[in-house]
């Protein structure tokens, strides 16, 4: 008796987690280096952090536009997840778009309590996207 | 719905962040009124866009008439009046600052929106009205190959000219129409970066020590204060051999000096920093002080601790001097120029004219115009009063921007560039437009 199994992917195609990898990183490397500009009033880390956040959102914005249309046509991933997953893309990236006109202000105000706060919203956001997008639970489970 | 909220929220606070000015706060004179610091998300932009005069002029008192007394020119800076009568004019636009964020990139494409398209000249041209017509006859290149020139000064035939890298000598003879033979350097300047590149300049009232205006290398120090050495300062060099010493600290963008001829003192416009709100900070016209500290970046207005700024500084602070004289905020005050035996009389017998080129970090366009600032014993007397208007049209376009002004005491005429139009006006008392007898 054979029995088959479907493989089971995750719920991101392979193209928008190449693109989701992009604000994971980028928004992880702004907070390190908002952390760093609070420590140190050194302005060269607040500069830093707004190129970061700045890149985050361009490669974002795709991943944004991707989210939202596989939330309006799920298709084969669930709904809830698809929906989860996209409220996280939009916060991600609307914090970080608010952080971008944060750190375009000059000197500490640069990041401030708010900057680094808008921070962390789009890194922990970024992350729980990631997990939920490669999780399997999200995946249609097709067993014979 | 849900989905669209964050976005949606951004777009309404971006759109409603105000920026306009409350008018009954009165920031002109000793005591300006300061509100609130109004740090917005985006700082509110206006520029006014540009458009020609049309045959148009400038709108002056009555009394006046205003001529164009040179056009075509390729970004007046500041005007010098020499002896003879002739015209001197500094051309040019400066700066080498590198784009550090995307901030940068941005509102400097948004500040090019309000400029002229035309390249700076990087000469001086010399404009002569010998019939007094108020046009100039002969308008002609009187020292070319300059590096950003703005401030100049004529003191024992040597005429100096403050690049943005280096105060340079020529040797002048009177009635001379071009220079030729190359300057020769008396002191290099302050130039690395530039985000300010004007270096304004005048000499004493003895004529002994030239005074450069050095502007800040940031709005408020986001450089790091590394390459704030020397700058946001106002220089003393000694005519002869060179040497200087820094007279002033803490100004940030002392855009044009000039020496008060009743008490021979030296007196600057500064330029005051942007993004706190529509009415911070106030720009000024002030008396400097001998060693004196005037705030730049840590603290405005005398004492009031500017938060952007770390590490803070309190004990120098606690020595900020608080100007003489505020001229409004954001109105970006350029040339500064007082009347000297007995002025255009009446209203205007003592005090001073200043060029405000106008703003761009508030939503009521502020500046865009000449005032006269009265005094009365060498100290400012009264609320300032608009002398040269009608650079904005009933649009909201700008014809015109008004840069340095020069009072001719012994024509009775009062010359203001204008870098948008590239055009140098003469105001002058209605009598005096007449043609000479004879």
């Amino acid at each position: 008796m054979l029995k088959t199994e479907a493989t089971e992917r995750p719920m991101l195609h392979p193209l928008h987690a190449v693109l989701l990898a992009y604000p994971i990183a980028l928004f992880t490397a702004g907070l390190a280096s908002d952390i760093a500009y609070l420590r140190t009033a050194e302005i060269q880390w607040s500069n830093f952090s707004s190129w970061l956040i700045a890149g985050a959102l361009v490669m974002g914005g795709l991943v944004l536009a991707w989210a939202i249309i596989g939330f309006v046509f799920p298709g084969r991933a669930s709904r809830m997840m698809a929906g989860l997953y996209c409220a996280l893309i939009v916060l991600m990236w609307g914090s970080g778009l608010i952080n971008a006109f944060q750190h375009s202000r000059d000197g500490w105000s640069s990041v401030g309590p708010t900057g680094i706060i808008l921070s962390m919203i789009s890194t922990v956001a970024a992350l729980c996207a990631g997990f939920i997008g490669f999780s399997r639970r999200g995946s249609p489970r097709t067993r014979a | 719905m849900r989905r669209l909220g964050l976005p949606a929220a951004t777009a309404a606070l971006l759109l409603t962040a105000c920026g306009g000015g409350d008018p009954s706060l009165n920031q002109t004179g000793a005591q300006p009124q300061l509100p609130e610091r109004d740090e917005t998300l985006l700082p509110p932009m206006k520029i006014a866009r540009p458009t020609g005069w049309e045959g148009a002029s400038p709108t002056v008192p009555q009394g006046f008439v205003i001529t164009p007394m040179g056009s075509d020119l390729k970004i007046p800076r500041q005007i010098l009046i020499l002896p003879n009568g002739d015209i001197l004019v500094a051309e040019g636009s400066g700066g080498a600052a590198p784009k550090l964020r995307p901030k940068d990139v941005i509102a400097g494409y948004i500040k090019s929106l309000g400029k002229t398209k035309v390249k700076g000249g990087d000469r001086i041209t010399l404009l002569r009205d010998a019939d007094g017509d108020g046009r100039a006859e002969l308008q002609t290149t009187f020292i070319k190959n300059l590096d950003a020139p703005y401030g100049m000064a004529l003191v024992d035939g040597a005429l100096y000219v403050a690049n943005q890298d280096a105060l340079l000598r020529f040797v002048y003879t009177e009635g001379q129409t071009q220079i030729t033979a190359p300057g020769e350097e008396l002191t290099k300047l302050p130039s690395q970066i530039n985000h300010h590149w004007t270096k304004s300049l005048t000499a004493s009232a003895d004529g002994a020590r030239l005074y450069v205006g050095i502007g800040s290398n940031s709005n408020v120090g986001e450089r790091g204060m590394a390459v704030e050495e020397e700058r946001a300062v106002v220089w003393e060099v000694d005519r002869a051999t060179g040497t200087r010493r820094t007279l002033a600290t803490g100004i940030r963008n002392p855009t044009a000096l000039a020496i008060e001829p009743l008490s021979g003192a030296l007196w600057a416009v500064v330029n005051e920093r942007d993004e706190l709100g529509p009415q911070l900070v106030p720009d000024y016209l002030t008396a400097v002080r001998d060693g004196g500290f005037y705030g730049w970046p840590y603290s405005y207005w005398g004492k009031n601790v500017d938060p952007r700024v770390r590490p803070q500084k309190p004990k120098l602070v606690a020595e900020a001097i608080t100007p003489d004289y505020a001229l409004g905020s954001h109105v970006a005050a350029l040339g500064l120029s007082f009347v000297t035996d007995g002025g255009f009389g009446g209203d205007f017998a003592e005090g001073a004219f200043v060029g405000e080129h106008g703003s761009w970090n508030r939503q009521d366009l502020a500046g865009y115009k000449v005032v006269w600032v009265p005094f009365v014993g060498g100290r400012p007397a009264g609320p300032p009063a608009d002398f040269v208007t009608g650079f904005i049209n009933d649009k909201g376009q700008a014809r015109g921007r008004p840069v340095g002004v020069a009072f001719d005491a012994r024509r009775r005429i009062l010359l203001i560039a204008d870098d948008l139009s590239n055009t140098v006006w003469r105001v002058a008392p209605v009598a005096a437009q007449s043609p000479p007898p004879g």
